[in-house]
């Protein structure tokens, strides 16, 4: 055999491994959500929304209360982590833009976006479920925050900064202070790009489990009392995965089928978004 | 800037607003750290740093508690995920900027962040209900077949394959931390010039013979620091391998034994950790592996930083 055949026999093998490894990602994805589409769908009823479960090994019911739970407390999470993390995002890329305590916040967030979540579990225990002496909703609420201010931060700083100086120069010639520049221009520019970042940090902490665990817990009633244990869709399905009965196991399936879809649908939504307006 | 500031009250309120709000971040780090020593230090007045970290104890009816399990099932996850998930990952990089038609570049970028917006739990429902059945028929019994009789590698599968191992979710970590090596390698060897790959053709290379000598070598901080940051992910990872390691306090040769990690042992028991010293040693697990993550993270965003630092010059 020639250099040139090795050399070409070479290249060939290799691109073949990679469009195999490409095909084997592929093939995961379509594994995973294939799976949790049958399986989803045949245990999908409308019971599922409108019924609270039933107790153990008594067939029926459904997840009315995690599915009201689970909405109360990423709403919640929202109303706190959003208005945080729009806010010190605006803080580094506007009145401390360049300045060196901007960059290391800004690293520091993108660390803070990797911390294992269920470690922030831990720190809410330890800073409002124990002293309150029980479990409770705003705890899980905040532990989802935690997660979502660096998030929302990190792309606000972002979006921020692509909206051109000149744009601002405009504003503070005509006499504008800087509040008032960036309220209503740099924010107006930005719009799109933030809401984007929100929907995707949404879609980031509505799947997370772990900090729930000993924040929120789980409650097998109906509760919208946030001072008060709340149940989670993603707790129960831990719960009901890992539990004996059957008729859990079809409700788990069913569960995450519905929050699997709903996260998708928001980060495809949210890259529809991004590709749409910055390309 | 700070000009403006200055001269309108509603402007400096609102700028101390702000500066609050992005302070959170810091506050936030320090008060973890801070919370998880106070309430270990129970834990670490009885048991001290070094023998909690080296021993091999996790007996809350003696209240005798050591972390080397937790770590060890922690670090030997991680690292054959790793094992697993890089070169797929790399593979995956490749075919995008290299081999695949333009056309395909989108949809499958799309699929890598479809794979990486996954819940953790949903793959380590999927892995209970579907891989673990599959890796216990088929796959294990397979590979014991093959390896077992072999010396050295033999001890990795030895054991009855139940499914519930280690195998099986380092398998899940993998699939799920694709996704992150994937896109950064993706976007490292994008940046590579276009001209040097131009140059390297011109002198007779072959595609493959560019990939592995001009991007890989331009990209490879940009590379490195996202496998770095992948390490950190799985680290953390809780929800997918919670189902399928078992939660069993011991070392352990064969990849067919269950196992346990910190973030496994944290969401079995922490919620039902009865006294103070179990809850403490818990806190203190806690700890080892916030530090665990936030070194390996910060690890990752310096190569990350430096390889940024490189392409736009």
């Amino acid at each position: 055999m020639t250099r040139e055949q090795t050399r070409k026999i070479e290249g060939f093998i290799a691109l073949l491994l990679s469009t195999l490894a490409a095909l084997l990602g592929l093939f995961w994805l379509v594994f995973i959500l294939g799976d949790v589409l049958v399986h989803g769908i045949k245990a999908l009823n409308l019971g599922l929304f409108v019924n609270d479960p039933t107790p153990p090994g008594v067939e029926g019911g459904g997840l009315r209360n995690a599915f009201v739970g689970q909405l109360l407390i990423t709403v919640c999470a929202t109303l706190i982590g959003v208005p945080v993390g729009v806010l010190g995002g605006t803080f580094l890329a506007e009145y401390a833009r360049g300045r060196k305590i901007a960059r290391l916040i800004s690293i520091l967030a993108d660390i803070m976006v990797s911390v294992p979540s269920i470690v922030i579990g831990t720190f809410i225990y330890a800073i409002i479920v124990r002293p309150v002496g029980h479990f409770n909703g705003w705890a899980g609420a905040v532990a989802l925050s935690i997660i979502m201010i660096p998030v929302v931060l990190r792309t606000t700083e972002d979006m921020l900064s692509l909206v051109p100086w000149t744009l601002r120069e405009a504003a503070f010639a005509l006499g504008a202070p800087y509040y008032k520049v960036i309220t209503q221009v740099v924010y107006r520019g930005a719009a799109t790009g933030i809401l984007t970042g929100i929907l995707l940090s949404i879609a980031r902490v509505a799947g997370e489990t772990a900090p729930l665990l000993f924040t929120s817990f789980n409650n097998s009633f109906f509760s919208v009392d946030m001072n008060q244990p709340v149940a989670s869709l993603t707790v129960t399905i831990f719960q009901y995965a890992m539990g004996p009965y059957d008729n859990w196991h079809e409700q788990a399936w069913a569960a995450s089928f519905v929050i699997t879809i709903f996260i998708l649908l928001l980060t495809l939504t949210g890259r529809l978004i991004i590709k749409w307006r910055y390309k | 800037m700070a000009r403006t500031a200055k001269k309108n009250p509603v402007d400096a309120i609102f700028s101390v607003v702000t500066a609050a709000a992005s302070f959170t971040v810091i506050i936030f780090i320090a008060a973890i750290l801070y919370e998880l020593v106070h309430e270990s230090s129970p834990a670490i007045a009885r048991f001290g740093i070094w023998k909690f970290l080296s021993s091999t104890d996790w007996n809350p009816v003696t209240e005798s508690f050591g972390a080397l399990t937790n770590i060890y099932g922690t670090v030997l996850t991680t690292f054959l995920s790793l094992l697993m998930a890089i070169p797929v990952a790399i593979g995956i990089a490749v075919f995008v900027t290299e081999i695949s038609p333009s056309f395909l570049k989108g949809p499958i970028g799309v699929a890598i962040e479809l794979l990486a917006a996954i819940p953790s739990i949903i793959y380590g429902m999927w892995g209970l209900f579907t891989l673990s059945p599959i890796m216990s028929k088929y796959i294990e019994p397979f590979l014991k077949k093959i390896f077992s009789g072999l010396p050295v590698v033999g001890i990795l599968f030895h054991g009855t394959p139940m499914g519930i191992d280690i195998l099986t979710a380092s398998i899940i970590l993998s699939i799920m931390i694709i996704p992150f090596t994937a896109s950064i390698s993706r976007d490292s060897f994008n940046l590579t010039p276009a001209v040097v790959k131009e140059s390297a053709y011109a002198l007779g290379a072959t595609k493959w013979e560019v990939v592995k000598n001009v991007v890989i070598p331009y990209s490879k901080v940009g590379v490195f620091g996202g496998i770095v940051l992948s390490l950190g992910r799985a680290l953390g990872e809780t929800m997918a391998v919670a189902f399928v390691l078992g939660n069993n306090h011991r070392i352990t040769t064969s990849l067919f034994d269950a196992a346990a990690t910190i973030t496994v042992t944290l969401a079995n028991e922490f919620a039902e950790a009865d006294n103070d010293v179990y809850l403490s040693s818990l806190f203190y697990l806690a700890l080892v592996l916030f530090v665990m993550s936030f070194i390996t993270l910060a690890v990752a965003k310096f190569f990350l930083l430096r390889a940024e630092r490189k392409y736009s010059r």
